[in-house]
């Protein structure tokens, strides 16, 4: 396979939505990364959950991110048909979320990478959150 | 108030198979409770305490209780993973310290090899109410590439390469050598390692550890029956326990929570890493133990890779000899959980028991650090200090 093109990618299984996350799939469907913030102590955290794991306030307040972000670690899932790459991406928002990188060439990859935020459809339709690399 | 001398391991066992098509997994609980109070010198009746994890089929501990055929008054089915039967050992100690129980069984046992489980490659899907699965199912996380990922920030951040990492499982095959029911024997090179397919960037297949059928049991017991028994004393002198996870997006790859349950460890022996003759450290991969390692303090955080390279973890050759049966990456990681046969092969070494080409000449305090679930997303870390009397 040529370095130098993407690998075809994968089939991505449908996310599990729940009462408590749906404002963040609902967001996601309109391509927009919605974030959790505490009413009590303002922290940002990740995953979304309801109430704050910092301080147990009420986690109901959403900020949009950005949109960028950084490779913090990540790793090549040679094994797999495709292969595809999982990695952690850092947020300036102050979190840092497990995703996929998508459109990547793999020789290309490198922690402290600038990526941005995609999304791709999963195998029900709802939109999933990704990230590619920001072309130099 | 501690745990410190309260309780003795009186009993080990370790199957002698690795691959069990031909038998049940409450049958291989059976066969390793049997081992383990034969090695002891009790009986099945003498036993009032059991203690197992998510490898035992049923609720909790309900079935195999059943299934054994055990009149019991103490319980605890904790999971963490593959240190599960460090938290064993160490709960067990707090019940026998409260007179809740006298001689706590601790069995482990599974069959992924027959099975034909994809232990580390095939994301696993769960109970739709985990919080986290909508997260993180969809981005297909497995053992391997969670583990790989801690290995590329560790290299990132700290220098450390594949070759150093490569030198664990070197270190590992040297002692695997001698052991005639390790499922690898060859002893490999860094060369061999580095040669090895590309699992998930930069773990190799031989930075993995092995997929065993097989389980091991321990016996945990108060100091007076511990006396009263034929084999040599060890005994536990401190432990602790600590689950790591994702700290609400303030994820850190670089260390574990043996970096919480290691020091709680060594404050309640009351002795420090130099001290120590002989390390059991989980090695689900090199990257677990190279982390470990630094975790525990026997190096400063980020020079793990120079402390593990030329042979510094072969016995008779470097300064801390770890996993003399071969551990996780060449012996036995039975049912995809290595904490029991972590403590079995301290407990021989404190025996001195051991092979005699990996035994540790007066051997007399051990640590047994072990860890569950993946580094990469969340899990337990437990540590044990052991002694001979």
């Amino acid at each position: 396979m040529p370095t130098s093109s993407p690998a075809p990618e994968r089939s991505i299984p449908a996310p599990v939505v729940t009462p408590e996350t749906r404002r963040f799939w609902e967001a996601a469907n309109e391509e927009r990364l919605l974030l959790p913030r505490c009413r009590a102590c303002g922290k940002v955290h990740y995953y979304p959950r309801a109430r704050c794991p910092f301080c147990f306030g009420p986690a109901d307040e959403w900020i949009e991110a950005r949109g960028e972000g950084e490779i913090y670690s990540y790793s090549i899932m040679r094994r797999a048909d495709p292969p595809y790459v999982i990695a952690y991406v850092s947020l300036p928002e102050g979190v840092r979320m497990l995703t996929n990188i998508i459109g990547a060439d793999f020789d290309e990859l490198a922690i402290g990478q600038k990526v941005r935020l995609v999304f791709v459809a999963s195998e029900s339709g709802q939109k999933v959150p990704m990230f590619t690399p920001i072309a130099p | 108030m501690s745990i410190k001398g309260k309780a003795y391991i009186v009993g080990a066992y370790e199957h002698p198979t690795r691959y069990a098509p031909d038998k049940s997994v409450a049958q291989l609980h059976a066969e390793v409770a049997l081992g383990a109070l034969e090695d002891a010198g009790l009986g099945k009746e003498d036993i009032d305490g059991y203690f197992c994890a998510g490898d035992a089929p049923g609720m909790g501990p309900l079935s195999m209780v059943d299934y054994l055929g055990l009149r019991v008054r103490h319980v605890d089915s904790t999971d963490t993973g593959g240190s599960s039967y460090l938290v064993h050992v160490a709960h067990a100690a707090e019940a026998i310290a409260l007179g809740k129980c006298r001689i706590a069984l601790i069995t482990l046992a599974g069959r992924p090899r027959s099975e034909g489980m994809a232990t580390g490659t095939a994301p696993r899907s769960g109970n739709p109410n985990l919080p986290e699965l909508g997260f993180e199912y969809p981005y297909a996380p497995t053992v391997v590439n969670t583990y790989a990922m801690c290995a590329m920030r560790h290299m990132y951040q700290y220098g450390t390469t594949s070759e150093q990492l490569a030198w664990i499982k070197v270190a590992a095959s040297h002692h695997a050598q001698h052991n005639p029911h390790a499922l690898l024997r060859e002893v490999v090179s860094v060369e061999d390692v580095l040669a090895s397919p590309m699992i998930a960037d930069p773990l190799h297949r031989l930075d993995c550890c092995v997929i065993t059928d097989g389980g091991g049991a321990v016996i945990v017991a108060h100091p007076d029956v511990a006396k009263s028994l034929r084999r040599p004393l060890v005994r536990l002198l401190g432990a602790g326990e600590a689950p790591k996870g994702q700290l609400g997006g303030e994820v850190d790859l670089t260390y574990s929570g043996a970096a919480w349950s290691g020091p709680r460890a060594f404050e309640e022996a009351g002795v420090k890493p130099a001290d120590i003759d002989y390390a059991s450290i989980y090695d689900s991969f090199t990257i677990t133990v190279l982390m470990q390692i630094e975790d525990l303090g026997f190096c400063e955080k980020g020079q793990g890779g120079r402390f593990v390279a030329d042979g510094n973890l072969i016995a008779g050759v470097g300064k801390l000899p770890f996993n003399t049966d071969g551990g996780g990456l060449c012996n036995n990681h039975p049912a995809n959980r290595g904490g029991m046969t972590k403590i079995i092969e301290a407990v021989r070494q404190l025996r001195g028991e051991a092979h005699p080409a990996v035994q540790v000449k007066d051997c007399a305090l051990a640590v047994v650090q072990g860890t569950g679930g993946s580094l990469g997303l969340r899990h337990g870390s437990a540590t044990l200090i052991l002694e001979r009397v």
